[in-house]
């Protein structure tokens, strides 16, 4: 029930955007995120952004976890 | 999908695996409180993957689970009204109430209508303007400012029509219910994700505080989970409990304040019926009084009947995390996906049907 999945905003006209979502088109509303511009990613639930998604946050958990990996590797061969 | 398949990565996912192994010597009982959650541990097979040390186990988080017989009967009995149309997801429509369920009730001629957004049903009531229509609105924190939205444009527009039935649930008051029922032993709480996008992650802190349960928000994918995993038992192995956020990209600490306000200027907190939990104070949504036009509660007169409980369904136990969907004697005979007998079957989320279709993780599988 609490699904929401990335999709990237194409276009703006007021509280309304259009999104792709791998593909697929859609019109969403923006009312909970007005900040949300062209460009932007946000988390999609039943046809509203509820969030704006942090890009620099995501590739910071990602580099992390690439440094969690690299010291395990260091480790075994160690 | 961009932010999706980074999060599948397996070389990741076998690093952080490796190292909750290495570190995990404690015991760690951890909640999921989030049917998302829950479905997608089963279905990734990340139970499989901890040490024994580590056991996740399933919280209340399912809205459709958690809706009780009692409102499920309401939602009947309004769509029963003539000239009603009665809007909901399609989760709604299956399950079973005391003596029916939405599904049935359409098959007799009531008009019952699936919808993927509160912008959907706001179009129904447009497009029908002779008629109520009725949204059924289910779901939590992620879900409720999209139908305050839906009112305050119906407001906006002057759409009379277009009602809605809250059953809405708040979730911090949930767990409390359950850590003060004392019947589940906790060393850590995951923390759903789209909940805590909008109500960030600062309402979690009683149950580290007060309760002295870690506590982490989680995202969706395995290596969200993983990583969550990771620091809960990082936590619980230095005999901390904070919380803290693994779904970065997705929760800021203070929510979305907008989505918030929105929320709260439509809707007011409320006791609300648990199914499991019954009723939990503060624990609900109804609307405010000068939305009250839009309350379908109070726009329709209609008779719900007395309640009833399916004999040996333990739904209810199962969402307390008391047991597990193997525990009881109807799953996968009498209780399937294609003729459910509990709710927990019935929605996508639910435990017994995340069980049925992947397994519950148990040894041996």
């Amino acid at each position: 029930m609490c699904l929401a999945v990335p999709a990237l905003i194409k276009s703006v006209e007021g509280l309304e955007a259009e999104v792709d979502m791998g593909g697929i088109t859609r019109r969403v509303s923006l009312w909970l995120t007005p900040e949300a511009k062209v460009g932007d990613y946000v988390l999609l639930h039943t046809g509203y952004a509820i969030n704006v998604i942090d890009q620099h946050e995501a590739e910071e958990t990602l580099r992390l976890l690439e440094e969690m990996m690299a010291a395990a590797d260091a480790e075994e061969e160690e | 999908m961009r932010f999706v398949d980074e999060y599948r990565r397996s070389d990741l996912a076998q690093a952080v695996i490796g190292r909750i192994r290495r570190g995990s010597t404690r015991k760690a009982r951890l909640m999921e409180f989030c049917g998302g959650h829950t479905v997608a541990i089963l279905r990734h097979g990340i139970r499989q993957l901890l040490p024994p040390t580590v056991e996740m186990l399933s919280g209340p988080g399912c809205p459709v689970c958690v809706t009780d017989n009692s409102d499920l009967d309401k939602a009947i009995a309004l769509a029963r009204l003539p000239r009603v149309i009665l809007t909901t997801f399609g989760d709604m429509l299956k399950v079973p109430g005391s003596r029916s369920s939405l599904q049935e009730v359409r098959a007799e001629g009531a008009d019952v209508r699936t919808v993927y957004s509160t912008l959907d049903a706001l179009q129904v009531a447009r497009d029908n303007p002779g008629r109520p229509v009725v949204f059924l609105g289910v779901g939590f924190e992620t879900t409720a400012p999209t139908v305050a939205a839906s009112v305050l444009q119906a407001s906006r527009e002057g759409i009379n029509n277009y009602h809605v039935l809250s059953f809405h649930k708040l979730c911090p008051p949930a767990i409390r219910a359950i850590l003060d029922s004392g019947e589940v032993d906790l060393q850590g709480l995951v923390c759903p994700g789209h909940v805590s996008a909008v109500i960030g992650s600062q309402p979690w802190e009683f149950v580290a505080s007060e309760y002295g349960i870690p506590c982490v928000v989680s995202g969706f994918e395995p290596l969200d989970i993983l990583q969550c995993i990771d620091m809960l038992v990082s936590q619980i192995e230095k005999g901390e409990s904070r919380v803290e956020i693994a779904y970065r990209r997705g929760v800021h600490a203070e929510g979305n304040q907008r989505a918030l306000e929105l929320m709260y200027e439509v809707f007011e907190v409320c006791p609300a019926q648990w199914r499991g939990l019954g009723t939990v104070p503060g624990s609900g949504l109804r609307l405010r009084k000068e939305f009250a036009a839009f309350d379908a509660e109070l726009a329709f007169d209609f008779d719900p009947g007395p309640t009833l409980h399916p004999k040996g369904c333990i739904c209810g136990d199962i969402l307390r995390a008391v047991k597990r969907p193997s525990d009881c004697q109807l799953f996968g005979r009498v209780c399937t996906p294609a003729s459910p007998v509990g709710p927990c079957m019935v929605s996508s989320e639910g435990s017994c049907a995340a069980c049925y279709q992947y397994g519950d993780g148990a040894a041996g599988e």
